[in-house]
């Protein structure tokens, strides 16, 4: 606005400009203390907790806290050749102080994560020294084992040093910081989280695709069948997607059994041998086979939502301007299909990658993913801080792939039903 | 679907076989289902078809798993229902009303960061569970609220409200705003008019919510496996624990159950979203 023009005011006065602007204001604030109870309540209660797990999973002050005065004296130790009396008079003290509080248990599990042989040589440094003297502890506590004269094992306390540690997201990739300081794998029979991994996104992959190959066609049916038709066959979607994700895992335990009706029936047609029905639950088939059924309704839904809109009109236009109608379906048909596709394979993608239930109930030792490593953490070790490590490093997969998600469909296109 | 008469040869058969892909792949879907139904009524203790049920002896049928389930010793079948729907018209009513008046404030044009917030709103659907889970436990330890309805209950809000959240603000897309102008005009206060005009143009999509607010509360297993102890086992839980240590046929029953009162729901949101397509004028 020029500087020339007269300022319109209002009925009170005020210029038309700052009263609109203290009424969008007004507004703003109004919209925004709607959403604020439910805003602060996922704040608090969610948001907030899984900060605490990134917290958590590099959290490792334990060691810090049990020998403060170790690391004080430490702070000058270059780590070549063993540490000075003062390091060692420091980690007596420390020493004696967590022998009279019961946690010399606690140092030794943790030092032992570090580097192996802790746990026998802190057991007997507890019981020798009750008959240390005072003065010359570097002596006294060498004598103790020979390893605690081992310039190793003192480079092994002062790694613990830091309140903050990697340690835990390394372990969830089968690695771990060696002697100099390097990050290196397990040896190849110990990477059971790599195979956990990459069993995750395999069968998170095939689920996927095995759901889009069977959603597709009936999609399809759904969406160009009159309505009358078409709503009767929905159920069939729609039954599944409202019923209980136990019941349909329990119904799939009943199939699978090796007595049980899919068995019987490869008997029957003499597919398969009576004494020798083949195993197809408690490892991957059964994982691929439950897991299909469950989440293809996910991938149905957002498919026949597109299709729905699509006109048929076009794919008449397309045959009788001369395409057969494959044709007329591949050129026409399909790419307008495409946002449709891409929102249920992420959305399915992304339910099978963090399975947790099915798996566990149906995949055995060899169909289970990376979520029952989680829960298996969570109440059987209580390592927290590692399952904490191992979710934030699933969520910020699922976190990749539902910004992919976000780019190529938008969340406002989930459709529920 | 009726082929033209003109359609040639090679393409009818094309067409059959394109019929017969879509029929199996809905018995994939829907059968799995329906054997529940006759194992339940199994007068063995066998999780497969008996040979007298393979005749329709009426002698193999009955209704002892039933019994079992209502009347049976130790049975923790009435606990985990009184639990699960305690907690789970709860959790509804929290995620409703926290979700509606969310999604009124997000539809507003004026809400800043709405991409944002949005985001913030609908991620507990997003995390995996097993995430949610282990974050809403380490909560709910610190607050003193493990092992206790009113945290499972909280849990179950976290995990609900996206729901009511996406579905009122469909519904609201679709709302016509110069209703509750004229009503403000007239002299309403905006409580008023939230309760006379909007929330009755709206409750199709609030009663749609609120019913996948429901079901997610009472199917809800992972989260619950963290948090709950002995005194607050649910349905699924106890369904959990049976189906890990022996698949008994009283779980059977209680699925046959549960797959009736889910058809139930099915039935209720599908008139719901009818009727309210009807309302917001897209089915003319």
């Amino acid at each position: 606005m020029s500087s020339e023009t007269k300022q319109i005011l209002t009925t009170d006065g005020i210029p038309l400009e700052v009263s609109l602007k203290k009424a969008e204001r007004k507004n703003k604030i109004k919209a925004f203390l709607l959403v604020a109870p439910l805003l602060l309540f996922l704040i608090i209660t969610y948001v907030f907790p899984i900060g605490d797990m990134l917290f958590r999973s590099v959290d490792d002050k334990m060691v810090t806290q049990m020998l403060p005065k170790t690391f004080k004296a430490m702070e000058n130790w270059d780590g070549q050749e063993l540490p000075e009396e003062e390091v060692f008079a420091a980690f007596h003290e420390d020493f004696i102080k967590l022998v009279e509080d019961k946690r010399e248990g606690k140092l030794s599990t943790q030092l032992n994560y570090t580097k192996n042989g802790f746990k026998s040589i802190i057991k007997k440094l507890r019981r020798k020294s009750k008959s240390f003297e005072e003065g010359n502890y570097k002596e006294q506590i060498m004598s103790v084992h020979k390893r605690w004269a081992d310039v190793e094992y003192w480079r092994a306390i002062k790694r613990r040093a830091p309140e903050f540690t990697s340690q835990k997201y390394l372990k969830g990739m089968d690695m771990y910081v060696n002697e100099e300081g390097k990050i290196v794998s397990v040896e190849e029979d110990r990477r059971i989280h790599r195979v956990l991994w990459l069993r995750t996104l395999e069968i998170a992959f095939f689920v996927t695709v095995f759901c889009f190959l069977m959603a597709y066609p009936i999609a399809h049916l759904l969406a160009t069948l009159p309505m009358k038709y078409s709503n009767l066959l929905m159920i069939c979607v729609l039954l599944p997607f409202w019923t209980s994700l136990l019941v349909r895992t329990a119904s799939w335990m009943i199939l699978l059994q090796q007595q049980g009706i899919v068995n019987d029936f490869f008997v029957g047609i003499g597919l398969v041998a009576d004494d020798n029905r083949p195993e197809m639950m408690y490892n991957k088939t059964g994982s691929y086979v439950a897991m299909t059924q469950i989440l293809l309704p996910f991938m149905v839904l957002p498919l026949y939502s597109v299709m729905k809109t699509i006109s048929p009109s076009l794919m008449r236009a397309g045959k009788s301007l001369g395409g057969t109608p494959f044709v007329a379906f591949w050129k026409v048909y399909f790419p307008l299909t495409i946002p449709g596709i891409g929102a249920g394979c992420l959305l399915v993608f992304i339910l099978a990658i963090g399975y947790y239930i099915t798996p566990a109930l149906v995949g055995g030792a060899s169909g289970t993913l990376i979520s029952n490593q989680i829960a298996f953490h969570m109440k059987s070790t209580l390592d927290w801080s590692f399952a904490s490590a191992m979710g934030l490093m699933l969520l910020s997969g699922v976190l990749v792939i539902y910004w992919v998600y976000n780019k190529l469909v938008g969340i406002d296109n989930i459709k529920l039903g | 679907m009726a082929l033209p008469k003109y359609t040639e040869p090679h393409y009818r058969i094309w067409h059959y076989i394109y019929l017969t892909i879509c029929g199996a792949v809905f018995f994939f879907l829907i059968a799995p289902l329906f054997v529940i139904f006759p194992l339940s009524f199994n007068a063995e203790e066998f999780l497969s078809f008996s040979d007298g049920m393979k005749r329709l002896d009426p002698d193999a049928f009955s209704l002892r798993w039933y019994k079992d389930m209502i009347y049976g010793t130790k049975n923790p079948w009435g606990l985990a229902a009184k639990n699960s729907f305690i907690i789970a018209i709860f959790a509804t009513i929290g995620s409703v009303i926290l979700g509606t008046v969310a999604a009124l404030g997000l539809s507003s044009r004026h809400m800043p960061y709405k991409g944002l917030i949005m985001a913030v709103l609908i991620s507990p659907m997003i995390v995996p569970l097993i995430i949610s889970g282990v974050a809403i436990f380490f909560f709910m330890a610190k607050a003193g609220l493990a092992a206790t309805h009113t945290g499972i209950v909280l849990a179950h809000i976290i995990l609900g409200t996206p729901f009511v959240v996406i579905t009122v603000t469909a519904t609201l897309s679709g709302f016509d705003h110069s209703v509750t102008r004229a009503a403000a005009s007239l002299g309403s206060d905006p409580v008023n008019t939230f309760m006379k005009i909007t929330l009755p143009l709206i409750l199709p999509g609030v009663i749609s919510g609120g019913l996948f607010a429901f079901v997610t509360s009472f199917d809800e297993v992972v989260v619950v496996l963290f948090l709950a102890g002995l005194e607050n086992t649910t349905i699924p839980i106890q369904m959990w624990t049976g189906l890990r240590e022996q698949l008994s046929p009283t779980i059977l029953a209680v699925a046959t159950c549960l797959i009736i009162l889910s058809t139930l729901i099915l039935v209720t949101a599908e008139l719901l979203r009818r009727r309210s397509e009807r309302l917001r004028g897209i089915n003319r």
